[in-house]
């Protein structure tokens, strides 16, 4: 059987952590450090390259929803690439909100565990191309489990079942961080995400673990995700992305050059 | 100056981000009369095409923008209503362009929704001006316009050949997101305000 013609690109996402409207990044989500104004890393990254961009609230509680809004429209703004924004999304109120600020998607976790039907909800509601569930995931005992609270509280929940479930509730695509990988910059987790892209039809996005180009290149050769995202290695500029994107090329991985 | 038909089908804060961007003049479109203040037209639009359809017919604006003689976008979801049905809620829709809209079948061995950057393979249109061969464009969508070499001006391939953008006398439609695709989108959006 040839296979069919397919020109979608592999998408480089970097992640922006933000907390009260700055960014920062966690070494395996502790000790954060602050890495810069989020909009204009936006524009900066938006310029370089990137194909996407997500931005996390880590500290997302119901006071701080305005300052997000705010932040989210200043980026829609500037922006002219699709954006993701995730953290302290519990209802459709926030959901909506954040759409009409200029979200592109929005991402939930910890709420869509705790409420599964938010899924089926946001997706009726805005259209699964707008619901990605992130899901934290950490090997345990000899099987992948369900993190939340940003990997602190473990769940009684098998990593695979939950995002077969939420796939058929309508999430449009996933986003999975493996927390073994997360902060250790040795690559990407490419045995479970690839079994995991093996049993689901919608886009997932590797992170965790990126430390050099060639974890880049592996993570889109073995495990064949639809895109790949990373914080540090970024905002650091230990991995420029027009040279990730030419060393992709060289591999040849479809990429937007 | 371009007119955004404001009929609720989804958010338009990044169009009319992406115009301002680009110092185009825009504003928006409720009623009959407000078609006639603008030179330029763009009908948004994601979420369901059936949905859309029946919020548009609401606005009650479907023989005006029918009639129209001046340059009209469809985007996305907008450029699926300009075609005569879509199996999304399998909708008869405006039947301006003769060409229908379909799904995007799973047994094509890809992943629904098509999500990210394709490149497109443009014909000769003004509206493709300066923009090369196999330049790559934002898509987010689970439904296609069939590929039809009459009124296709650019396409696409996943999994299939599509239609990533039509024309038909003065309408035109984009099935990728020109607000959201870096540089080459942006050329789009300035060359269509530069139709005549």
């Amino acid at each position: 059987m040839t296979k069919p013609k397919q020109m979608l690109s592999k998408r480089i996402i970097p992640c922006l952590d933000v907390k009260d409207g700055r960014t920062v990044k966690g070494v395996n989500f502790v000790d954060l450090r602050d890495a810069g104004d989020p909009v204009e890393l936006a524009a900066q990254y938006a310029q370089q390259g990137a194909d996407e961009l997500v931005f996390l609230d880590i500290t997302a509680t119901h006071e701080r929803r305005k300052t997000m809004i705010e932040m989210v429209k200043s980026v829609a703004r500037q922006l002219n690439i699709p954006f993701t924004i995730g953290g302290g999304i519990t209802e459709l109120a926030d959901a909506e909100a954040l759409l009409n600020a200029g979200a592109d998607k929005i991402s939930i976790n910890s709420a869509a565990v705790r409420n599964p039907k938010l899924i089926e909800e946001l997706a009726k509601a805005f259209g699964v191309q707008f619901v990605v569930l992130a899901v934290d995931t950490k090997f345990v005992d000899g099987r992948n489990m369900v993190h939340l609270n940003g990997g602190r509280l473990i769940i009684e929940l098998e990593t695979e079942n939950w995002i077969k479930q939420a796939e058929d509730l309508g999430a449009g695509e996933i986003l999975l961080t493996s927390m073994d990988h997360d902060g250790t910059k040795a690559g990407f987790d490419c045995g479970l995400l690839h079994k995991i892209n093996q049993m689901i039809n919608i886009p997932i996005i590797a992170s965790g673990g990126a430390g050099n180009m060639e974890h880049f290149t592996e993570v889109f050769q073995k495990a064949n995700v639809d895109a790949a995202l990373a914080a540090s290695v970024f905002h650091y500029g230990e991995i420029l992305i027009p040279d990730l994107k030419q060393e992709l090329n060289r591999n040849q991985i479809p990429v937007r050059i | 100056m371009i007119g955004i038909v404001n009929y609720g089908a989804g958010n338009i804060f990044s169009l009319t981000a992406a115009l301002e961007r680009l110092n185009v003049q825009y504003g928006m479109v409720n009623t009959e009369s407000d078609l006639e203040k603008y030179s330029h037209i763009i009908i948004p639009g994601v979420g369901h095409a059936g949905t859309a359809m029946e919020k548009l017919k609401h606005t009650g604006l479907i023989d005006a923008i029918k009639a129209l003689k001046k340059p009209v976008l469809g985007i996305c979801v907008g450029m699926q209503l300009i075609t005569e049905h879509s199996e999304e809620g399998d909708a008869a829709l405006l039947s301006i362009v003769p060409v229908k809209t379909k799904k995007f079948d799973k047994s094509l061995n890809i992943k629904i929704p098509h999500m990210g950057w394709n490149a497109v393979n443009p014909k000769n249109n003004s509206l493709f001006e300066g923009v090369e061969d196999n330049t790559q464009f934002y898509f987010v969508h689970s439904y296609f316009i069939e590929y039809n070499p009459t009124f296709d001006i650019a396409s696409a391939h996943y999994g299939l050949k599509f239609s990533a953008a039509i024309q038909k006398d003065n309408f035109y439609g984009v099935q990728f997101h020109p607000e959201k695709s870096g540089k080459a989108g942006e050329q789009i959006l300035k060359n269509f305000s530069n139709l005549r």
